[in-house]
């Protein structure tokens, strides 16, 4: 395929996120604002358990007394009172394609689910503002016991499973939008793989919200048990409002003894989204967790997935970029607490900040006392594109041990003239030259993606940097 | 020369205030190899910089010609979709990005109206990094990231072999070649060699003329060409160095 031609593809692309289909069709639609009444009716029409209300009571209570952090992005514009907590379109979400209401299923059939559904993925969910609308698993997989199933119904069907585990990685009380989760939360994926099972392909899924002045606040709980392995991914758009959408998730992985946690995000939120998501793992002895974080869109993101070392030889690693552009500011990083002998944690931060937008790295790395043998690395790559633009870069770290090995790395590199001239010299124009260069910086991140959605990113990234350049 | 490929005319040009070159005029015709020679600091990778458009420069006065129209209002890259080719004394590194995709988007931008697929593309490549006697799976590696001194010239030619372009300019492609690279380079350019491609070398050594015995020799000093002549030249250069030659042109 000729470059222009992948260019038009690309534009058409653009608009691909940018619809939406007619809102009218809301079942339940609650008043904006956040009150106990709100958190009650949400409990209610999901029929849940008198401990998940209480919880969800408790959390609220929280919300209200934790103040607004003041440490990192600023998050002024966000009006509570003028969001709304849950709406869900029509019925429940079916097992069946053909169940999905009609518009809903325009607009997945828009992002691609369907196909890639068919092509790469062991199974997936779409959530359509507050709910989960569809959601599948390969039967294989369901017949070895592996549970791929929405937030929601995960509570109906294993209710013991997950009162043992929810709210235990991420407690309610872990910060003010953790707390707003825990009051408001609605969908999201539960997913449980059995000791030994390995899901070769992975479990995707898609977030989506299509309302305008909404909240979604979706909560996934991922529980590898011992020596399995599994690739969980999630994509999220959103049409582009004039005014201030919220997006509080909260994200919990339980990696039981040797097994194998990969969780993988594609975030590409409209510019009106605010991005404010808790994400922890717990990675038990010789298990290894993986985030591997890509920030693309919102107006801010706040995200730093943090992995706790919690036996003896277990492994984590953050692979995260961030680009921000005009009016972005991507506050992002992680946080690694080393809280057995022989763990190790490896840290890889990529960002670009271009036409005025900010990027942060902000990080933790602690070691307890008592832990021997810790090693960690911390590497922060920022690349800058012109004079406007900012990038900074917050390293905590906290050793309460002698024998960690602890690196730490951060590089501010902008690009040179001569690297463009080199490229340029050869028949490529400038903007074609800084995309290459900007695709190839972050090529560390996008290797680790499956094909379609390292296609997909490249093409984002070059509709981005098309808009930047000229 | 009615029939010059490319024509620079009294050409002065300066950086920081600072005039670098001070009336270069030189003339390579259609199939012609020509030798650029002369001390460090003589202006020569400069003129070949300038030739290619780098924005570091600004030409004062004079003008480059190619294929008979002034590219001096062109862009880096509208000079080299003409079919200009520039071998770089130091490549650039560029970090993620392959050989073969760097490669493959500028043979696009060059060729845009050929349909040569990307398996064609990719085969071609791998010929001319066999025939250069690179490693194999060279064009998958990181654009001259961790190359070796060599490597890095070598991977010059391989993209002059893919691009075809009809004039190149090699500036020191020779420094840091041992004598099989030498050989390998100088037999991949001697094929290129006809009616319909010329060549620029920017060299210290001789021993580079040896191989690609070039039609004629241009000595340049303090910014201007200060004498002209025949292969006889270069190994007169060798024999004596530039002081002798410069001083008996009355500079």
């Amino acid at each position: 395929m000729n470059r222009a031609k992948e260019r038009a593809i690309a534009h058409t692309d653009y608009s691909r996120y940018d619809f939406h289909y007619s809102t009218k069709n809301y079942e339940i639609v609650l008043e904006k604002g956040l009150s106990e009444e709100v958190v009650r009716k949400i409990s209610e029409v999901k029929g849940e358990p008198k401990w998940m209300l209480d919880f969800r009571l408790r959390a609220l209570e929280t919300f209200r007394q934790k103040p607004m952090p003041q440490w990192g992005a600023d998050l002024g514009a966000i009006n509570f009172d003028d969001i709304t907590y849950y709406m869900k379109a029509s019925q429940e979400g079916g097992k069946s394609w053909e169940e999905v209401p009609q518009d809903v299923k325009n607009t997945f059939e828009r992002l691609g689910i369907p196909e890639a559904e068919r092509k790469m993925l062991a199974g997936v969910g779409a959530q359509y503002d507050s709910e989960v609308m569809y959601h599948k698993i390969r039967s294989e997989l369901e017949a070895k016991g592996v549970v791929f199933l929405s937030m929601d119904e995960g509570l109906r069907q294993h209710p013991e499973i997950v009162r043992e585990h929810f709210g235990k990685v991420v407690p309610f009380n872990d910060n003010k939008f953790a707390a707003l989760n825990s009051a408001v939360w609605s969908g999201g994926s539960f997913i449980y793989v059995p000791k030994g099972i390995k899901v070769e392909i992975p479990l995707q899924a898609y977030f989506r919200i299509n309302a305008e002045r909404f909240g979604q606040f979706e909560r996934t709980l991922i529980i590898a048990d011992e020596g399995s392995q599994v690739h969980y991914i999630e994509g999220c758009s959103a049409p582009r409002f004039s005014s201030k959408s919220l997006h509080a998730a909260v994200v919990e992985v339980i990696a039981k003894p040797t097994a194998h946690v990969r969780y993988t995000t594609v975030q590409n939120w409209s510019d009106n989204i605010y991005n404010l998501v808790t994400k922890r793992a717990f990675a038990y002895k010789n298990s290894a967790v993986e985030w591997v974080d890509g920030n693309i869109g919102s107006k801010v993101t706040m995200k730093y997935p943090a992995i706790y070392l919690m036996g003896e030889g277990a492994r984590g690693e953050v692979l995260s970029v961030a680009l921000a552009g005009k009016g972005q500011h991507q506050d992002a990083g992680a946080k690694v607490v080393h809280l057995a002998s022989n763990t190790t944690s490896k840290v890889t931060s990529k960002s670009i900040s271009k036409d005025g937008g900010r990027t942060s790295y902000r990080g933790l790395v602690k070691v307890i006392k008592g832990c021997r043998g810790v090693r960690s690395n911390v590497t922060c790559d920022a690349l800058l594109l012109d004079r406007d633009s900012r990038t900074d870069t917050y390293p905590y770290v906290e050793i309460d041990e002698q024998s960690a090995t602890i690196a730490h790395e951060a590089r501010v590199g902008r690009i040179g003239d001569d690297q463009i001239f080199y490229l340029t010299s050869r028949g490529l124009s400038e903007s074609q030259a800084l995309t290459l260069i900007v695709l190839g910086f972050m090529q560390p991140f996008t290797k680790t993606l499956p094909l379609e959605y390292a296609v997909e990113l490249n093409r984002l990234i070059e509709m981005e940097m098309e808009n930047s350049v000229g | 020369m009615a029939n010059a490929l490319l024509e620079i005319k009294n050409l002065h040009a300066e950086t920081e205030g600072k005039e670098i070159l001070k009336g270069v005029n030189l003339s390579v015709g259609r199939g012609e190899i020509h030798a650029l020679m002369g001390p460090n600091g003589s202006g020569k990778s400069t003129l070949s910089n300038i030739i290619f458009g780098s924005p570091k420069y600004k030409i004062t006065k004079g003008d480059i010609r190619f294929r008979g129209k002034s590219i001096l209002s062109l862009d880096s890259a509208q000079r080299a979709n003409l079919g200009m080719f520039l071998s770089f004394q130091y490549p650039f590194e560029i970090a993620g990005l392959s050989l073969s995709k760097f490669l493959l988007a500028a043979y696009r931008a060059q060729h845009p109206l050929e349909v040569t697929g990307v398996v064609a593309l990719r085969d071609k490549m791998n010929e001319a990094a066999e025939q250069l006697h690179l490693p194999q799976d060279f064009i998958e590696r990181e654009l001259n990231v961790g190359f070796s001194g060599g490597e890095k010239k070598r991977a010059e030619i391989l993209q002059m072999m893919v691009l075809k372009p009809q004039m190149a300019v090699l500036d020191e492609t020779d420094s840091g070649l041992d004598i099989d690279s030498l050989k390998f380079v100088c037999s991949a350019v001697g094929k290129m060699r006809s009616e319909n491609f010329s060549a620029l070398v920017i060299t210290h050594y001789n021993r580079i003329l040896g191989h690609l015995k070039p039609n004629f020799v241009h000595i340049m000093h303090d910014g201007r060409i200060v004498k002209e002549g025949r292969a006889e030249l270069a190994e007169k250069v060798e024999k004596t160095g530039y002081r002798a030659i410069v001083q008996k042109a009355g500079k």
